[in-house]
């Protein structure tokens, strides 16, 4: 049985538009992916293929060896949850309401959020340092508060894939780096897998086990870090010259760029 | 405020506004032309639940009847009437995520109110009493088919979609309206008296049909409770938690509508209600919808049921119910507008 993801020929169209051409790829468990490319080159339609937001229009998208379609949306919700690029929320709840919706396919229609449901969603907001808050109202927060209540209610989902969608862009670097670190270690210990659409191509480099470079909606290269993180897949991609060289303060390959 | 909104505050609040229900039926069942007082108006209805007529002795024997077939009738439907508004007005304003919605925001109310002046005008009596009511919901259920489908172009059914999907065939319908008053002549009076909103001599058969029409509409809501509440966060995130939001989406708003429906046929247009106590009481509860439309619910009973009193027993001349509210509600409604442009509070 195959774990983790397989897309095999997958393609979604907007309409006219393809935002997802003829894509094959595997995701395995264990591994931190970043996924990388240009502005509207369909990494975000590509995340929302593998929750099940979108179908695809040809080829297919498995877990665990199944179709997608065979998945109830709440036992997909048990084994992938999304960080959005998105988070608004328009009414006031709490930080600690938040995050316990992630708790929500475990919970039964009529049922109450259990011990374990709140124990989870404090070890999630344990981890990104939002504990001290729990009882504010989101919409009163900053919006890098706000990221993490959303990336602590998708850890709180206790799902073995954690796809996130520029979960970063609000935040200063401290909390980026967190967030990296807690997806590190979920991947490390636990064998989760993390798909992560990425920007900053440093913060790829030092944290990704591997790389998938996508260019309007097709994949241009992937693989381990070490071997697609090259100037001319840079160049070919984002059409900027670039240079990627180890650097030793950092432990991890570091690009520069030509301005 | 700030402690969090746990079960206790809910149920306190809960039990006080059921308490404030029950009691303010009693009273306004006692007010009026013939003062009758609270337990005699207990004994009246008592004696009609058991049968046993000895509880009526030393009564005045036309009180039975003022209680029974006049008051209670009005008074109930107003109490029903009312708690289904605020919570058709509940679920608009969790789906379209905007908490400006109310219960007419897909143009409900201007379907009732064409179908309703159709009715009046061309004077259609063959069934009976319950011509212009079922007019009134034909026009709003065939208003919502409309609004549906031309918002549905997409397959998601946005918010914006749905809510410019309204106006525009609320706007249609009111130029058919107000052609049809311009035809009325002499029929004009009743059609703006029917649009204004009344209770007045409403009977049993009404109150059935609108209190089963609600019961079923409250028990849908409830229901999808805690998947409105997780669509508050976006369709992006709750389709991702195992909620199946455009499938919800539709089977609340056609809820909410065929709410907002039948109480507008019995009642005519009463405004404020679905939009003001939904609002009031996220302060009070929070947004957490299950806890949210029980209390909207018993609240838009008691806030109804006292402007129908106001309007039947207090004020010198009877002012049809849908101005009164209005004219309660609109100050209110600038207050919490006002509110929210500084941006404070938990609405």
């Amino acid at each position: 049985m195959a774990e983790g993801f397989v897309l095999d020929r997958t393609s979604f169209a907007y309409g006219v538009k393809q935002a997802v051409s003829n894509v094959s790829l595997q995701l395995s468990p264990g591994k931190l992916y970043g996924l990388v490319g240009p502005n509207g080159c369909g990494k975000s339609t590509l995340l929302d293929l593998l929750i099940a937001n979108r179908e695809p229009q040809t080829g297919t998208v498995r877990y665990q060896g199944r179709s997608l379609n065979g998945f109830s949306r709440r036992d997909l919700a048990r084994e992938v949850a999304l960080v959005p690029q998105d988070f608004g929320i328009s009414f006031a709840f709490t930080v600690l309401e938040v995050v316990l919706m992630g708790r929500h396919p475990y919970i039964p229609r009529f049922g109450a959020p259990t011990a374990e449901d709140y124990q989870r969603a404090t070890m999630a907001m344990d981890e990104l340092g939002i504990g001290g808050f729990k009882d504010r109202y989101v919409p009163e927060l900053s919006g890098g508060e706000k990221q993490r209540v959303v990336v602590a209610r998708a850890l709180a989902q206790d799902t073995r894939v954690l796809l996130l969608d520029e979960a970063t862009s609000n935040l200063d670097i401290q909390h980026t780096l967190e967030i990296f670190q807690v997806c590190r270690k979920r991947v490390a210990e636990e064998g989760r897998t993390v798909v992560a659409v990425v920007h900053n191509l440093d913060l790829a480099a030092a944290y990704c086990d591997e790389l998938v470079f996508m260019k309007d909606g097709a994949i241009h290269c992937a693989g381990p870090k070490d071997e697609v993180l090259t100037a001319e897949n840079i160049r070919a991609v984002f059409g900027v010259e670039a240079r990627v060289e180890f650097d030793d303060f950092c432990g991890a390959s570091q690009v520069s760029f030509k301005y | 405020m700030r402690a969090h909104q746990g079960s206790e505050r809910f149920v306190v609040i809960a039990i006080l506004l059921l308490v404030t229900a029950i009691g303010a039926v009693v009273i306004a069942t006692g007010m009026g032309y013939i003062e009758i007082s609270a337990l005699e108006v207990l004994r009246i209805i008592a004696a009609r639940l058991s049968g046993s007529e000895s509880l009526l002795n030393g009564l005045d024997p036309v009180w039975p009847m003022v209680v029974m077939d006049v008051r209670l009738p009005r008074i109930l439907t107003a109490v029903i009437v009312g708690g289904g508004l605020a919570v058709s007005g509940t679920i608009f304003q969790g789906i379209l995520l905007n908490p400006l919605a109310d219960p007419y925001t897909l143009g409900i109310s201007a379907g009732a109110a064409f179908g309703a002046a159709l009715a009046l005008l061309a004077d259609i009596a063959f069934l009976g009493s319950y011509s212009v009511p079922i007019f009134a919901f034909a026009g709003a259920v065939g208003t919502l088919i409309v609004v549906l489908h031309l918002s549905s172009f997409d397959g998601q059914m946005s918010a914006n979609t749905l809510i410019l999907s309204g106006v525009i065939v609320g706007a249609i319908l009111a130029a058919g309206l107000s052609f049809i008053k311009y035809m009325a002549d002499e029929q004009v009076a009743v059609i703006i008296f029917w649009l204004m909103g009344s209770f007045a001599s409403k009977t049993w058969p009404e109150v059935w049909l609108v209190f089963w029409c609600v019961l079923a509409g409250v028990g849908v809501a409830i229901y999808y409770g805690r998947d409105l509440n997780i669509m508050s966060l976006g369709q992006r995130s709750s389709d991702s938690l195992g909620v199946d939001t455009a499938r919800v989406r539709k089977i609340l708003l056609v809820t909410a509508s065929l709410l907002a429906a039948a109480c507008v046929s019995v009642s005519g247009i009463i405004g404020f209600i679905g939009l003001i106590v939904p609002h009031l009481m996220r302060f009070l509860v929070g947004p957490d919808n299950r806890k949210l439309l029980l209390v909207s619910m018993l609240a838009g009973a008691v806030l109804l049921l006292a402007a129908d009193t106001l309007s039947r027993a207090v004020l010198p001349a009877e002012v049809p119910v849908g101005v009164l509210t209005a004219l309660i509600g609109g100050p209110f409604f600038c207050y919490i507008f006002r509110k929210r442009q500084m941006g404070v509070g938990r609405g």
